[in-house]
């Protein structure tokens, strides 16, 4: 059981970034179905350790994310845990819609024109982001994209499957050390819709029930026993 | 997909072996092909590029998989950089697959995937850092150290979502040739792991080769 602290929404193709405490756990649901949310953790102790996507995907011998995993900073600790997931398969290596990937998929439509119905793209709502904490494109790491799959056939191809997640679908991440968030609701890169898709999140921000011996995302790899070890320490020094 | 080198070794403008554990932080500029060399074969090059003249831009993994629509690299592949603009390009491949989803061993990163007690063995990171510190020149820091490439090395995925780590595919001679699209800084570190059986535990060395 976890209580509510905070609800929130953040309209589509809009960017926001907010810090989250360890012990905290950050719920995102996808209010309309087919969401895309781009996401990078940062230390805000230390800005230079981040969100590290090859080794969260080797680390746990895995290529999509879903209940159980853990997601990975580049010093081998563990920036929070996937502890409830409705979807099934999160992607995290296609990267960022770009101003040039949404101008050939959807024409571009600048604020000047359109205003709030702009296509912003995901790779700028990160630079700003960024920007606001000191950092610049050289510290954008490879992100995650909740709510959207793309699957690898024998051959090594990549199919982003449509409307993988549905209305009401929701993701949780229980923090496992304080943690600097960026967020954007730009469309997945691969996306195929005809229309520049607009999907809002909701987010809340919940106080997570104690980290058991026996908790699912720490015993859900032994790979993540250590990885959890390793905050331990971490925690030790400060 | 494997296809052959036309380029001979003795008209190179350069070789140099880089023993297991080291690096090498070389500029190609423009035009120039550099093969690198697998000598005693499965051993991993974790590699990384540079936009020699604004070293901003550099190699990015997620664009170069997303623009070819596939996780692996080979003849034909066009290395992209966070700028979405092509780097280099993979002209001549004889091992048929290269990875770049599993990015660098890290001393932190193998205390996760080992032993929390491996925490002080060598690792693809660390030649990284010393990289970085021994050339001011390229004015870099542990900020420039992204996702690379690990050139010989077999990671697959299959279609349930699942990634493993396989023996090597690659054997002594095999090798993949790149010719740069624009001046690069290549940074290679050949890989020290000894807890890894892709390089059958045994890291090896390589060799890289340049033509005009």
């Amino acid at each position: 059981m976890s209580d509510i602290l905070y609800t929130d929404e953040i309209q589509a193709s809009c960017h926001w970034s907010l810090r989250m405490k360890k012990g905290t756990s950050l719920r995102i649901i996808d209010k309309d179905g087919g969401a895309n949310v781009g996401m990078l953790f940062y230390n805000p102790e230390n800005l230079l350790e981040r969100y590290n996507a090859p080794d969260t995907l080797k680390c746990q011998h895995t290529f999509k994310l879903t209940k159980g995993n853990c997601l990975y900073s580049d010093m081998g600790r563990i920036f929070c845990s996937i502890v409830e997931d409705s979807v099934g398969w999160h992607e995290t290596v296609c990267g960022n819609s770009t101003r040039k990937i949404v101008a050939d998929k959807w024409s571009e439509h600048n604020y000047q024109d359109y205003h709030n119905e702009w296509h912003q793209n995901g790779y700028d709502s990160f630079l700003v982001e960024l920007a606001k904490y000191g950092l610049g494109k050289k510290d954008m790491a490879s992100n995650l994209n909740l709510f959207s799959k793309v699957q690898v056939d024998e051959q090594g191809n990549l199919k982003h499957i449509q409307s993988n997640s549905k209305a009401g679908d929701y993701i949780e991440l229980r923090f496992e050390m304080n943690t600097l968030v960026l967020m954007h609701t730009c469309p997945h890169p691969l996306n195929s819709a005809s229309e520049y898709p607009r999907k809002a999140i909701e987010y809340q921000i919940r106080q997570s029930a104690p980290v058991s011996e026996n908790d699912y995302c720490k015993n859900f790899r032994p790979e993540n026993q250590r990885g959890f070890k390793n905050n331990e320490l971490y925690h030790l020094g400060n | 997909m494997i296809k052959e080198s036309e380029l001979q070794a003795q008209y190179s403008a350069f070789r140099k072996v880089v023993p297991a554990g080291d690096y090498l932080m070389k500029v190609v500029k423009a035009g120039q092909t550099f093969r690198i060399l697998d000598l005693e074969g499965n051993q991993a090059a974790d590699t990384l590029f540079y936009n020699a003249n604004d070293p901003s831009e550099r190699y990015s993994a997620m664009d170069t998989i997303r623009e070819q629509g596939n996780v692996y690299l080979t003849t034909g592949t066009q290395l992209m950089s966070n700028g979405c603009n092509p780097m280099l390009e993979i002209v001549a491949d004889t091992c048929g697959r290269h990875d770049t989803l599993g990015g660098a061993c890290a001393t932190e990163s193998n205390t996760v995937r080992y032993a929390l007690e491996k925490k002080c063995m060598h690792a693809c990171r660390d030649s990284w850092m010393l990289a970085v510190a021994e050339n001011e020149e390229f004015n870099m820091s542990k900020r420039d150290i992204t996702h690379n490439i690990n050139f010989f090395m077999n990671v697959p995925v299959t279609e349930d979502g699942d990634l493993t780590f396989e023996d090597g595919i690659s054997a002594p001679g095999k090798y993949v040739e790149m010719k740069a699209v624009m001046d690069v800084i290549v940074l290679i570190s050949n890989c020290p792991q000894l807890n890894n059986p892709c390089n059958g535990y045994n890291p090896t060395p390589i060799e890289m080769l340049i033509w005009n």
